[in-house]
């Protein structure tokens, strides 16, 4: 019987598969960051264990890091905890990429920028958006402190088989409608536990035809209902956007590669455990009311109404959610107004999602009130895009242009919402409190939020 | 890692669903690059209200909570798992766990204990009449005890054996080693390297 993509890229990293035991599979690529490592790397000292393969890892400072300069972490206990990366990296041989480096960035942007991300590799990373570099055809997933240390000091991990699942896209996505509005529509249908124990594999057209910035949108929030990875099977789209990347191999090795990476497509024979589909041509921009982000509804639809949930537990859920969200039932998602508008993240921070907002922006002026931050995903995205003059758009229009990092998407920083802000944000999660204590979030894609930025109010272009 | 046998203790009724990590512990604490001292940081914005449930004096020293299902989804912090152990909490009972989050707790000896919803109702109902009712979580029989009720819960052999033996991952993995070794030499030559081969 044929094998699916996700089988075959597990089946040539087993090092060992016993009756009774989970399979202990080798990994092609381990991230770290300064937050899920340090008690790691104290974890190797207290044992006198040395780290495996340096060569097969890499660290990026992000989640601490300020966004509007290069020189200075105000916070004494963000700062030692980059020092404390720093020396560990030096400690045990580990490739960093510190604040100011031309190659900083977020963790899953950087990746895929230095053609580290390849087809069929194995990919670990302390952080649950690992899933976004299953966009290349690698088995990525995020993994725990303890996982991290077993990484380092093994270059392996134990893990029990998973199930597998296909998303099929039927249909195109239709004009202005993007691939964070195709994934928020996917997780509101299939809700944030839908995907629980599989590795999920997004198939048809509308899914293949999205460029690799969009596929790494929807792998990256493949966590965000609950699966173990997500991932695209590698094609054209895939080899163009490696071919001559610093990592990538040259040469006869390409060819090589390529051969391997052909052979990596689910087998028409082959069959998944489960299997979804969703009507691509007819989601619309999708915007999220809740405080998870399977709570969903076109930007067209209005805030739900708790008592339409016919079961007890989302019922319960909703009703809590409209109360930290300071939403009233039936009202128009374009009636609500925002403060802050954030562009950026491990979702929506890399070059395409930076020129579709500055598309939109054009010409235009963010709405009196309103706070627009651009954060480009990585220092190269930034320069990228100052190359392109699209930072001159985002100034004119009257938002902030800042440093790579995570930002404002997980509240851990300086940029971070105050006590009952409500955001516009193209990051993944709107979790309560996840942009800050007390912040109200609502998840959009890059074109919604800047036509909101405009309006004032969550909007799409075809508003303006 | 701590064993873990057979627990009885108090129990906490937490009826809220989706309890994701960003709630279990906010990002500010995860600053800090020690494993222990994360108590005061679980659940720290929804202790700030008076009324919640781990601040209500019925619910003091409590070591099982019972909560909703999606619990520990989100980021992969394995913070909220030391959180949830430096307050006091055993195990966690649950209609279905985050994947990362469940991984966490087993490795660190927090057993997720996965329960149909009818049985998380039926805690919560008795854990609100009689805070003090015993809740034993029994690793051995795989099954969860309280008043006249016994309900079974799913755990692979695997992880339940090294729970009860208190093992360490990487101390079982590095018994394989040579496998390891031999995998290293069959790998393709065209996979990428952060920096040049030691």
């Amino acid at each position: 019987m044929g094998r699916t993509l996700a089988e075959k890229v597990w089946d040539d990293h087993l090092v060992r598969s016993a009756p009774g035991e989970p399979d202990l599979l080798y990994i092609d690529l381990h991230l770290l960051h300064e937050v899920t490592s340090p008690q790691a790397f104290d974890g190797l000292r207290l044992a006198g264990r040395k780290v495996r393969r340096p060569e097969l890892t890499l660290a990026t400072e992000d989640h601490n890091t300020p966004t509007d300069n290069l020189l200075q972490i105000v916070d004494p206990i963000s700062r030692k905890q980059i020092e404390t990366l720093r020396r560990n990296c030096e400690e045990f041989g580990i490739r960093l990429h510190p604040l100011g480096d031309a190659e900083q960035g977020i963790v899953h942007v950087i990746g895929p920028q230095l053609g580290l991300t390849q087809p069929g590799m194995t990919i670990v990373c302390g952080d649950s958006h690992t899933s976004t570099h299953g966009a290349f055809g690698a088995l990525a997933f995020g993994i725990g402190t303890s996982e991290v240390e077993h990484v380092l000091a093994t270059q392996t991990l134990p893990q029990a088989k998973l199930k597998t699942m296909s998303v099929t896209a039927t249909g195109q996505l239709r004009e202005g409608v993007t691939a964070k509005d195709l994934i928020l529509a996917l997780i509101s249908q299939v809700g944030t536990g839908g995907g629980r124990g599989h590795v999920v594999e997004y198939r048809g057209e509308a899914f293949s035809s999205l460029s690799m910035e969009g596929r790494m949108t929807v792998a990256n929030m493949s966590i965000e209902w609950g699966a173990k990875a997500g991932m695209f099977a590698p094609d054209d789209t895939t080899f163009a956007y490696l071919e001559g990347r610093p990592h990538a191999p040259r040469g006869a090795a390409w060819e090589r590669a390529l051969d391997y990476w052909r052979s990596l497509a689910t087998d028409p024979d082959a069959t998944f455990d489960t299997e979804v589909v969703l009507d691509a041509s007819a989601v619309s921009p999708f915007v999220t009311w809740g405080t998870n982000p399977g709570q969903g509804v076109p930007l067209d639809g209005a805030v739900p109404d708790p008592a339409s949930f016919t079961d007890p537990v989302e019922r319960a859920a909703a009703e809590r959610a409209l109360q930290y969200m300071d939403l009233e039932p039936g009202t128009p998602m374009r009636d609500i107004a925002v403060d802050v508008v954030f562009l950026g993240s491990c979702t929506n921070g890399r070059i395409e999602d930076l020129r579709a907002a500055a598309e939109v922006l054009r010409g235009r002026k963010v709405a009196p009130g309103v706070k627009m931050m651009v954060v480009p995903g990585s220092a190269k995205v930034r320069a990228q895009a100052e190359a392109e003059g699209l930072h001159e758009v985002f100034i004119k229009a009257g938002a902030e242009w800042r440093f790579a990092g995570c930002s404002m998407c997980l509240g851990m920083n300086p940029d971070k919402l105050t006590p009952g802000a409500r955001s516009a944000s193209t990051s993944n999660r709107n979790f309560e409190g996840r942009q800050g204590p007390g912040g109200r979030t609502h998840l959009v894609s890059p074109p919604v939020a800047a036509a909101t930025a405009i309006v004032g109010r969550l909007a799409a272009p075809s508003d303006l | 890692m701590e064993k873990f046998t057979v627990h009885t203790g108090r129990g906490a009724p937490l009826r809220r669903s989706n309890v994701d990590t960003d709630q279990i512990i906010p990002a500010e604490y995860l600053k800090r690059v020690t494993r222990t001292g994360f108590a005061d940081g679980l659940f720290a914005a929804w202790r700030s209200d008076p009324s919640f449930v781990l601040n209500l004096p019925q619910y003091a020293n409590v070591s099982v909570l019972v909560a909703g299902p999606d619990f520990g989804t989100g980021s992969s912090r394995e913070h909220a798992v030391w959180a949830l152990q430096d307050y006091g909490f055993r195990a966690v009972i649950s209609p279905r766990f985050g994947d990362i989050f469940r991984g966490n707790a087993l490795k660190g000896g927090l057993l997720p204990v996965e329960l149909p919803q009818d049985a998380v109702d039926w805690l919560w109902d008795q854990l609100e009449a009689n805070p003090d009712m015993p809740i034993t979580v029994d690793l051995h029989a795989r099954e969860v005890r309280a008043g006249e009720k016994t309900w079974p819960f799913p755990l692979d052999d695997f992880s339940r054996w090294r729970l009860l033996e208190g093992l360490d991952d990487i101390g079982l993995t590095l018994r394989h080693e040579a496998d390891i070794t031999a995998y290293e030499e069959r790998r393709a030559d065209w996979l990428p390297r952060t920096i040049p081969a030691l």
